[in-house]
């Protein structure tokens, strides 16, 4: 087969990015086209939320330079959203009119923060999901500000302590009646809530938002419970949804993002999606259909897509990993710990530690640990190794600080 | 070039594994390699000026405790995403039981 038409990428994000270098580090030498709604140069997405954005001037931190896009012959189109795609045809119509042809598409399309759906939002209510978003954000961090947090996730949370950083005032709420309830464990959700209670966030639980009013310059949120937050400015972090209206309209599958196989290839042969918009089959699971929204598994995924567009016909294999940091602390997540039945913890050095969750058959699913800077990173790392091989270490081993959980991998 | 400077103990570092080691201002990564030979790179990964020797080492690659970047620590040659800029590495000799590292 000529390749005339060669890969089209929608969205240059950590997944559509690397995608495009991965063709061209696997010898690719058709046309490679990246597509992106955003003004930048694909860049990292997880400092917009994190002490990276307190400094005087905070910068995108690009994946790839526009010399490189050169050298590498990726041409990237940005500031244009693709609008609709023939799948007859083999094109894309993108918004300044232009059609894009293709022989293989990867959607990359991303998340988007989940709107509150309520009445009385204004100017001072956003959300964050790109550099100018966290710019916007940023731009009214100062002391004397009265931050509110609506959600309390690891966006949310990690801006209030950049917001915490630059001497804002910061009230933070959930509707839960804990953060983190969703992946994260009580007891490291526990230690999380603590180092920003210290660092002067206030911290409002189970508390459900009655109505908000935002003239402009405060934003009044009135609880259910009764009362009122008043801030100057009120930060949404409820979640983020898949971006699938493009392949929906192209009558894709939608499950919970655009559905793929294990070789992330959609109900079209020749269209695949990875990263944050997909779901797919886990296979360290049996198959459990996830969507992850992790910037770990956007670029695996890009990785994996590129490699399948090229024919490789590999199935996705990995083991999920998050990370957040906040203050001094790193939490790392490697598996999805609601697969367990039982935990037994390990305490390190200076008071981190971690959590092995286990199966009921005693198989290792999952690891969530805390600590100063990286003193989970290693033993994380090794539990990923662990869970992936599907291995049934003894409890004993996990909870005993003097059994390397190397050795374990050699058994 | 001479500047020879003795980092640890060889018995400090277990096999397949990597101590930090602080010198006149900088920072470098010791490893011992599963058969036994020790290498010296710098001390901070490429990406985001992390202490590699949080990380893990398995065979002659060590991992970034923060984003998982590889690296070879023989060779210092980056191992792919996120990391593409190679460590330096030092010469390093064990000398009566000594680690020693010609930091120059």
């Amino acid at each position: 087969m000529v390749m005339q038409a060669g890969m089209v990428i929608i969205g240059a994000g950590e997944c559509g990015g690397r995608a495009a270098l991965t063709l061209r580090d696997l010898s690719f030498d058709g046309p490679v086209t990246l597509i992106g709604d955003e003004p930048h140069l694909p860049y990292e997405r997880p400092p917009l939320s994190k002490e990276a954005m307190t400094g005087d001037a905070p910068a995108i931190k690009a994946i790839v330079s526009d010399e490189l896009l050169a050298e590498r012959s990726i041409k990237h189109i940005h500031s244009v959203q693709a609008v609709a795609i023939d799948r007859a045809a083999h094109s894309v119509r993108l918004s300044d009119g232009s059609t894009m042809p293709y022989d293989k598409l990867l959607l990359a399309t991303g998340s988007t923060p989940r709107r509150l759906p309520m009445q009385g939002l204004g100017p001072r209510c956003v959300y964050l999901r790109t550099f100018n978003d966290a710019l916007a954000i940023r731009a009214h961090l100062k002391a004397g500000n009265r931050t509110a947090i609506i959600g309390g996730g690891f966006i949310g949370l990690e801006l209030a302590a950049a917001a915490r950083r630059l001497g804002a005032s910061v009230t933070v709420i959930e509707a839960q009646p804990r953060i983190l309830m969703r992946g994260v464990p009580a007891e490291i959700a526990g230690i999380i809530h603590q180092a920003h209670e210290a660092e002067g966030v206030k911290i409002l639980t189970g508390q459900a938002i009655a109505a908000i009013a935002d003239d402009g310059t405060d934003v009044r949120i009135t609880l259910a419970g009764g009362g009122d937050i008043v801030a100057d400015l009120a930060v949404i972090g409820i979640g983020a949804v898949p971006v699938t209206a493009l392949a929906a309209e192209g009558g894709l599958t939608i499950d919970n993002g655009i559905a793929v196989d294990a070789e992330l290839r959609t109900s079209d042969p020749d269209i695949f999606a990875a990263g944050d918009c997909c779901s797919f089959p886990l296979a360290v699971y049996g198959g459990r259909r996830v969507r992850l929204e992790a910037w770990r598994n956007a670029q695996e995924q890009g990785a994996l897509a590129a490699r399948n567009m090229l024919g490789a016909g590999e199935a996705h294999a990995a083991v999920p990993w998050f990370w957040s940091d906040q203050y001094g602390l790193t939490l790392q997540i490697s598996g999805l710990s609601d697969e367990g039945r039982s935990t037994v913890r390990r305490d390190l050095d200076d008071g981190a530690f971690i959590l092995f969750h286990l199966a009921q058959d005693g198989r290792l699913v999952a690891a969530s640990g805390i600590g100063r800077g990286n003193a989970v990173a290693r033993d994380i790392r090794l539990a990923e190794m662990l869970i992936a091989r599907r291995a049934k270490p003894a409890p004993e081993a996990l909870g005993s600080q003097t059994v390397k959980l190397k050795s374990l991998l050699a058994a | 070039m001479s500047d020879w400077v003795e980092a640890c103990e060889a018995g400090d570092i277990d096999e397949e594994d990597v101590m930090r080691f602080d010198h006149d201002g900088r920072t470098f990564a010791i490893y011992r390699s599963p058969d036994d030979e020790y290498f010296a790179t710098d001390g901070l990964c490429s990406h985001e000026k992390v202490h590699l020797a949080d990380g893990l080492v398995m065979d002659d690659i060590i991992e970034c405790p923060k984003h998982n970047g590889r690296f070879n620590y023989k060779t210092g040659q980056a191992r792919g995403a996120p990391v593409c800029v190679n460590l330096r590495t030092y010469p390093v000799r064990v000398d009566a039981g000594k680690v020693l590292v010609q930091v120059g």
